[in-house]
């Protein structure tokens, strides 16, 4: 369950009538376009599904949770989604749908 | 940026799209990732982040004006992790970072 990357692409080339190759070069348009955003510090607003923010950190000195040794941890941007309304109902609304949490890998990446 | 902005962008560097094409795609992209969540289903995006699901049972809590308890029913809410590439992109080449990336 859930979706990748290449099945929203799937998806779009479906519904939007596109071969693969171009519904991938608008999927990959619309998140760059968006990295770039933040990236520029800027927020993005999506009405009806969300907005993206960046927050700036202060340094800090942390501690490695295992050792107990302090490490500093330097200023940092991080991004933040806040969920817009109408999605926020949606998925409170879909409630009666297991959620298939298939592995909690969420950190995955690539 | 506003989805307006981000039609541009499809607009103009992909090409072969009319502003209305553009537009209309834009809108897929949201309107699919709006319905797959509302069916329950967490979306990875790698490279940019995910954005997953958590049922929230009944709590205790407390109206913030009033002080008053209140309870807070059980929810389903959606959350986004940034992926690491999305963290790196933000710190990379700016005064805040210093390279040591995730």
């Amino acid at each position: 369950m859930g979706m990748t990357k290449s099945e929203l692409i799937e998806a779009i080339a479906a519904r939007g009538e596109l071969t693969k190759a171009r519904a991938e070069q608008v999927v990959n348009c619309v998140f760059d376009a968006m990295t770039e955003a933040l990236q520029r510090g800027e927020g993005i607003e999506i009405r009806g599904f969300g907005s993206f923010t960046v927050r700036p950190y202060k340094p800090y000195a942390g501690r490695n949770p295992r050792t107990g040794q302090p490490v500093p941890v330097p200023a940092k941007r991080l991004p933040f989604f806040k969920v817009g309304k109408e999605l926020k109902e949606l998925v409170n609304n879909s409630r009666h749908i297991a959620l298939v949490d298939d592995d909690d890998d969420d950190n995955h990446d690539d | 940026m506003t989805k307006a902005e981000i039609v541009t962008a499809v607009y103009t560097r992909l090409g072969g799209f009319s502003k209305k094409e553009s537009a209309d795609l834009v809108d897929l992209v949201f309107e699919t990732m709006k319905e797959t969540l509302g069916r329950g289903e967490k979306i990875k995006i790698s490279g940019f982040g995910n954005f997953v699901l958590r049922d929230k049972r009944q709590r205790q809590g407390r109206n913030p004006q009033t002080g008053d308890p209140i309870v807070i029913t059980a929810r389903r809410v959606l959350n986004f992790k940034a992926s690491q590439l999305l963290k790196q992109a933000l710190n990379d080449e700016r005064s805040a970072g210093d390279g040591e990336a995730g």
